[in-house]
């Protein structure tokens, strides 16, 4: 199956630089056929920049972008066959929707009536088949995202890019879009390039992400992979919910190291490259895979003091003072099970980590 | 695109409802006083009798209207037929200030364009830029005009030093003058609003146009161009009423052969040889003929705008 992996976008080592300031330091990644591919990370790092540089918004400093093996960089924008998707929608407003809808389509030779048929459809694919003749101002927010969405996928992109479409939309309408992009994605089987800098739509949505930081790329992989495992102390901090804990190691043997918080915790992990006897690194652990006691377990565990439950629907979440200083938050599920796992603040409690769950980072 | 934007602030307004009225009244005042009542006193002397030295007598007639559109025979009492002298100076005009308003908004629209295109904090400069020369007089500006163009002026004397001609080119005097005239009068009319509305324009459009493959001449044509419409339209009437009613480029740039409508009216006030109802007339006659072409435009926007 690997190797029948076809390459929709390859980036080569692309650098953008605006006067002194570089916006992206030699990026590479090989976007694959019929993938959800997200770029995620916090504003300013760059990830916007790489998607309107495949768009040819942007120029390209250094290095290259191919199109399914086609050298694009010196494309101007409107002879590059992928659609965008913009952040503030961009739809024409003295348009009808058909007409949006239409318009890539016209403006490729196909006939005004061919067009329409075209974008009759994809319309009905949005589910907004009955506002066709409205203009874009007569539309919720939710509705020209949508027809933003049909009027990039109208004209049959090789590649569709989208720039954080759903960052002005409300939660719920969001997470039904999120839904909707999805299944629009495995409807058309289109490569899908999605700038975010949400993770949690990231994790939902994405294939692979790219997680960028300071024009840097610091990690790709799928969704799972880059939770579980996060290459250094940005990706760790910047996906989902973590306790960094700085440790000192003491002995690696047999592939685990062996390590020691202050306050006299003695903790056992997998060890990782780049780590050595008597390095001060970190230990990330996600709050949900600790476990809360009141007694101590047979193995290692962490002693300190409970100061705070918070209730947050799903889960609830403890914080703690352990004993030497750091502070650690617990997730526990808001279940029969969990809650009678819970301490009162103001109680010794001890907490556990499940097995492979604490990961020592490098940088 | 941001329809909901619309609602807001109305609870503020609804405190000066009360107030609204005397707020308003300097301008009503204003408006009634060197508007309406001119407007007024204009109507009232046009069905008046003409004194010879100036002036009205107060003797109702239709006689201005009546010189105004026939020709009675040189002793009033022929069978009257259509004057053409008044409605072809009338025909000039229109024509003048349409060639005008085009030579503006070729030259307006790309200066506007690049203008609103330019990085936000040197915007104000440029604007400011484009205003300095109208801090000087128009009649100033006009006779400098004049100067310039003339036979023996800075730019025949150039265009002959340079060598693409031999002789010199006969402007002054003639429609192009005027036109150059008008144009130059009036250009600010046509780059401001336009600048305005440019610079409310939002260029994701265009790149939204170029990515859906449409070439910059079509991204213009199809997009730039409708979305900014109301102020090309509102740059368009600025320079078009103004320039239909001047009297010092043609006075000065066009001569006597150029005769235009405000040179007529100007000629009726002035001096002892004056006809003051027939100026009025003449006045009123220019004053619906703008009032409908100003009803047309904007019926035409509000049936645009109805459909948006």
């Amino acid at each position: 199956m690997n190797d029948a992996i076809q390459i929709a976008v390859d980036v080569r080592d692309a650098v953008k630089r605006y006067g002194d300031f570089t916006a992206l330091q030699k990026i590479s990644l090989a976007i694959h056929d019929n993938e959800f591919f997200t770029l995620l990370g916090p504003s300013g790092c760059g990830k916007t920049t790489l998607l309107r540089m495949i768009a040819g918004f942007e120029d390209v400093t250094e290095g290259g972008i191919y199109l399914f093996g086609d050298e694009i960089k010196a494309l101007p924008p409107h002879k590059r066959p992928v659609n965008t998707v913009f952040q503030n929608y961009a739809l024409f407003p003295h348009m009808t929707v058909l007409e949006n809808v239409g318009f890539g389509l016209e403006m490729k030779g196909s006939s005004r009536k061919e067009a329409a048929k075209r974008a009759t459809e994809m319309l009905e694919l949005v589910q907004l088949s009955q506002f066709a003749k409205r203009k874009p101002a007569q539309l919720s927010g939710g509705q020209q995202q949508r027809v933003a969405l049909a009027r990039a996928l109208a004209p049959s992109p090789k590649v569709l890019l989208l720039d954080e479409p759903l960052s002005a939309l409300d939660l719920k309408l969001r997470n039904s879009m999120q839904i909707e992009l999805k299944h629009i994605q495995r409807e058309t089987g289109i490569t899908l390039i999605f700038v975010t800098h949400d993770q949690a739509e990231a994790l939902t949505m994405s294939d692979r992400i790219a997680v960028m930081s300071a024009g840097e790329l610091q990690q790709l992989g799928a969704p799972r992979d880059i939770y579980e495992h996060p290459r250094n102390m940005f990706v760790a901090d910047f996906i989902g919910d973590t306790n960094l804990l700085e440790v000192s190691v003491d002995k690696i043997a047999d592939g685990s190291a062996q390590c020691h918080i202050g306050g006299g915790h003695e903790l056992t992990t997998v060890v990782v490259d780049g780590v050595a006897v008597g390095a001060k690194v970190h230990l990330s652990v996600r709050p949900e895979r600790m476990i809360l006691s009141d007694q101590p377990s047979d193995g290692e565990s962490l002693k300190g003091m409970v100061t705070e439950n918070i209730f947050i629907g799903t889960d609830i979440t403890t914080m703690m003072d352990l004993d030497g200083g750091p502070k650690i938050t617990i997730r526990t599920s808001n279940t029969e099970r969990g809650n009678k796992r819970l301490i009162e603040p103001g109680n010794r409690a001890f907490v556990t980590m499940e097995a492979g769950a604490a990961r020592l980072l490098v940088d | 695109m941001a329809a909901g934007a619309a609602s807001g602030g109305s609870a503020a307004s609804d405190t000066y409802v009360k107030a609204r009225h005397w707020l308003l009244m300097p301008s009503w005042l204003v408006l009634g006083f060197f508007v309406f009542a001119p407007v007024c006193v204009m109507v009232i002397y046009s069905f008046l009798t003409k004194e010879f030295r100036g002036g009205v007598i107060w003797d109702p007639t239709l006689a201005a209207y009546d010189q105004f559109f026939f020709d009675r025979g040189l002793f009033g009492d022929g069978d009257p037929t259509l004057q053409w002298t008044y409605i072809s100076i009338f025909w000039r005009s229109i024509w003048q200030a349409g060639l005008a308003t085009i030579l503006s908004l070729l030259i307006g629209f790309p200066t506007a364009y690049y203008i609103a295109t330019r990085p936000a904090n040197t915007r104000a400069l440029w604007v400011f830029l484009v205003t300095i020369p109208y801090w000087v007089n128009l009649l100033i500006r006009t006779v400098s005009m004049k100067f310039l163009l003339r036979d023996e002026g800075p730019l025949n004397d150039f265009l002959m030093n340079v060598g693409l001609i031999n002789d010199p080119l006969h402007i002054i005097n003639t429609n192009l003058a005027v036109q150059l005239g008008l144009f130059y009068s009036y250009l600010p009319f046509m780059v401001l609003p336009i600048y305005a509305s440019v610079e409310r324009y939002n260029f994701t459009m265009s790149e939204a146009a170029a990515d859906l493959y449409a070439t910059k001449w079509t991204t213009l044509r199809r997009i730039v161009l409708p979305t900014v419409k109301p102020g090309v339209i509102a740059g368009c009437i600025l320079v078009f009423v103004p320039s239909l009613g001047a009297f010092l480029a043609p006075d000065l740039l066009g001569g006597a052969k150029n005769f235009m409508i405000g040179s007529l009216i100007e000629e009726q006030f002035k001096g002892n040889a004056g006809n003051w109802p027939f100026g009025a007339a003449a006045s009123m006659v220019l004053l619906s003929l703008v009032m409908i072409i100003l009803l047309i435009f904007s019926r035409q926007q509000r049936r645009a705008g109805a459909a948006a």
